[in-house]
């Protein structure tokens, strides 16, 4: 099972190319903020960029937080997302514990689901998909962790 | 439960907010002509011709400021610039600007193809625009700020980090200096022709965008794959590498060489030490990173640092200034400033002026060469100034950003209106405005001097003199429109100059397909003369007369690597052009409203 991390966000330059895939490719949209990963500038342009993005946690803290079940555990960290059983309670954004999810105006859940979609954009390799081994805990009240990838 | 289905991006009409900073109140208006002007420049054209004034001076509070952004913005790489345009206080004649940054997608993404900023604001104020957003905020308090401080403090009042757009001035905007910019973004400018003037002037300390709306992405599996396609030509190959790579400044040691960068007011087109501001010598020295516009995976913003010593102990502290050919030829060759340190923290005191480096630099250089000739004295220039002082230029700036006395006072409405008082045009280097860096012949004179925004943009008239030996004035002229008309296509979409090696009027097409704009995709060729008539009618409407333009002596002394300039062929291209573009302003003429028609 592979994740999405970010381990040369130095190198970033704000093109947005991430994002911006992520709306379009993922949630078929056009939009910087209703995508799995965010950039932002750490504190005004002249100090660089940082991503706000899917850690995968293992065990997932807004999977916990979730009352339905819209969110449970994915093998090897992060979320598995079903949005028909999202009540958009936000309780998952409230939960993250480095505000990768955005909840848009609706109240929908925006998360990496760590497809990797979003990596041959960038222009300068901030972005890479690794190999994790660690499987999902299991959680006696999640639904049972599948490969689900319903997204919208 | 109900999804919010996000709208969509594409509209076959314009949707446009008016803010009206007298009143504080704004208004959605949806206008048609979408198949016909496209967006960005064209529509720009439009809204000048139905909220502006040809009747009126650029200071009238009635005279909007426009932003506008095109169809494709947001929706294909490098579609990431927004098109300023208003009544200027350079020449009191209809112009544009252009700027990137994060102003075009954050103002597409807040709904609008133009924002319209029409009245004067009582007091300083800033306008906060997003998707669900309008609201204008006094900042009285913010009275003479540079425009780096301002947007520090901006961004604390306005969060939304990453997807918001500050657009503001320094002191030389609130001055109403012709030559203010307006700075986005800490880095990127609406340099030219006096926009941060025209915001002094209404009041307007900021304009903040919120990129916060959410669109439904258009064309499914064609639109992605046509981004793709485009994505990976402009990343995959090594089309755009000399714009990453040393950028711009990589052009200082060539022109250099061609004998065509302007040095010390033009008074030389080459320096044997030039060495210290080449692009080879910031990218070894003061390069920090690189940046990159919203939507734009090139990345050809380049980010100097230099540090400096404050105390005997070690102590520092270092600066962060954008820096690009232009900026090294204004504010280094032309101020005779070798040393590429000392060239940073001049384009660092511009950037808090809120000054154009071009217009400020070619003006200093000018003052400097007027004091030498006794033209005036140092009690009017309050400073001994002199090719290559460094530290007298980053003072000066200060002087002719705040408008100190007369001489600085007219000297910040350009040099023609210090001209105009004090003498010495033989030696001003202005070509419809200061001249931008590139000593390169004839065609580019004539390009810049009676081009639309006097701008090097306007067209590639530097490169046609590279190319060319020949003096063929037909065919240097053909080339001059025919460029400009697929510029103004581009600056419609509005995409990033650097691109149009790629965007040629075939893939537009395709790329306004693919997302749903048919009709405009099928007359793209026709928007483009459509739009290229009709920006200069607006200008001829506003009093533009090209045939009057005049090209100062320095320029007909001026020996490039093909010898001494052909004054002949210059006076030969100069009334060829005047009449094509006169030619092009009648042909437009009747899209644009008579003064009893226009206003609110």
């Amino acid at each position: 099972m592979k994740i999405l991390t970010t381990p040369r966000m130095e190198r970033c330059i704000g093109c947005h190319a991430c994002s911006l895939a992520c709306a379009r490719l993922v949630h078929g949209r056009v939009s910087w903020d209703t995508a799995g990963i965010r950039i932002q500038s750490s504190g005004g342009l002249s100090t660089g960029f940082e991503a706000r993005v899917c850690v995968a946690c293992d065990p997932a803290y807004c999977a916990q937080a979730c009352p339905t079940g819209a969110m449970s555990q994915r093998r090897g960290g992060g979320v598995i997302v079903r949005k028909k059983l999202c009540i958009r309670c936000g309780e998952c954004a409230r939960a993250c514990p480095v505000q990768a999810i955005h909840l848009d105006r609706s109240g929908e859940p925006f998360v990496c689901i760590h497809c990797g979609r979003c990596v041959s954009f960038c222009p300068h390799d901030c972005l890479e998909m690794v190999e994790v081994d660690s499987p999902a805990r299991p959680s006696a009240n999640q639904p049972s962790a599948g490969t689900e990838k319903e997204v919208s | 439960m109900t999804r919010v289905v996000p709208f969509s991006p594409v509209r076959d009409h314009f949707r446009i907010l008016v803010a009206d900073l007298a009143s504080g109140r704004s208004r959605v208006e949806r206008l048609p002509g979408r198949d016909e002007v496209a967006g960005g420049s064209g529509l720009a054209a439009l809204l000048f011709g139905r909220y502006g004034r040809v009747d009126q001076p650029w200071d009238h509070p009635d005279q909007p400021l426009i932003f506008a952004v095109g169809p494709l913005t947001g929706l294909f790489p490098l579609m990431s610039k927004t098109v300023a345009a208003f009544r200027s206080p350079y020449h009191d004649q209809y112009s544009e600007t252009h700027a990137g940054g994060r102003s075009a997608l954050c103002l597409a993404f807040t709904g609008y193809d133009a924002l319209v900023i029409t009245g004067r604001a009582p007091h300083l104020s800033c306008l906060c625009v997003g998707s669900q957003r309008v609201e204008q905020r006094d900042v009285r308090w913010m009275a003479g700020w540079d425009a780096l401080t301002a947007g520090k403090h901006l961004r604390k009042m306005f969060p939304g980090s990453g997807h918001r757009s500050i657009l503001r001035i320094g002191l030389a905007g609130e001055k109403g200096s012709a030559m203010a910019c307006i700075n986005v973004d800490t880095y990127r400018h609406f340099g030219r022709m006096g926009g941060g003037g025209v915001m002094g002037h209404k009041n307007l300390k900021a304009v903040v965008l919120l990129g916060d709306g959410v669109f439904e992405a258009p064309g499914g599996k064609e639109y992605a794959k046509l981004f793709q396609h485009v994505h990976s030509r402009l990343t995959d190959t090594d089309m755009m590498r000399k714009y990453h790579d040393l950028g711009t400044a990589g052009n200082v040691a060539a022109l250099n060489e061609l004998k065509s960068l302007p040095w010390r007011n033009l008074q030389q087109t080459t320096d044997p030490d030039v060495g210290g501001i080449s692009g080879e010598t910031f990218a070894e020295k003061n390069l920090l990173r690189n940046m990159a516009c919203a939507g734009c995976p090139v990345g050809c913003i380049h980010i100097g640092y230099v540090r400096q010593k404050f105390h005997e102990d070690h102590r520092y502290f270092y600066r962060q200034v954008s820096y690009d050919y232009e900026l090294i030829f204004a504010l280094g060759s032309m101020l005779g400033v070798t040393d590429a340190a000392q060239s940073l923290l001049i384009m660092d005191r511009v950037e808090k002026t809120g000054l154009d480096a071009m217009s400020a630099g070619v003006a200093l250089a000018w003052a400097v060469e007027a004091l030498e000739k006794g033209l005036v004295s140092q009690e009017q220039t309050l400073l001994p100034l002199r090719f290559g002082d460094a530290d007298g230029f980053e003072q000066a700036l200060d002087l002719l950003a705040g408008r100190v006395n007369e001489f600085w006072s007219a000297l910040a409405m350009g040099v023609p209106v210090a001209v105009e008082r004090y003498g010495g045009g033989d030696f001003a280097c202005v070509l419809g405005q200061e001249m931008a860096g590139y000593a390169t012949g004839e065609v580019f004179f004539t390009s810049q001097s009676m081009g639309f925004r006097h701008a090097h943009l306007d067209a590639g008239g530097y490169a046609w003199d590279q190319k060319h030996e020949e003096k063929d004035v037909d065919a240097a002229l053909d080339f001059l429109v025919t460029d400009e008309r697929k510029r103004v296509l581009l600056c419609c979409m509005v995409s990033c100059l650097f691109a149009r090696g790629i965007y040629n009027d075939e893939l537009i097409s395709d790329c306004l397909d693919c997302v749903g704009y048919s009709t405009l995709a099928g007359k793209v060729d026709e928007v483009g003369h459509h739009v290229q008539s009709l920006r200069w009618a607006t200008r001829f409407a506003t009093g533009y007369d090209p045939a009057r333009v005049s090209i100062p002596k320095r320029f007909t002394e001026v020996v490039t690597w093909k010898g001494p300039l052909d004054v002949e062929y210059l006076r030969a291209l100069q009334k060829e052009y005047a009449r094509r573009i006169s030619a092009m302003a009648a042909a437009g003429a009747e899209f644009v409203p008579a003064a009893e028609e226009q206003g609110e």
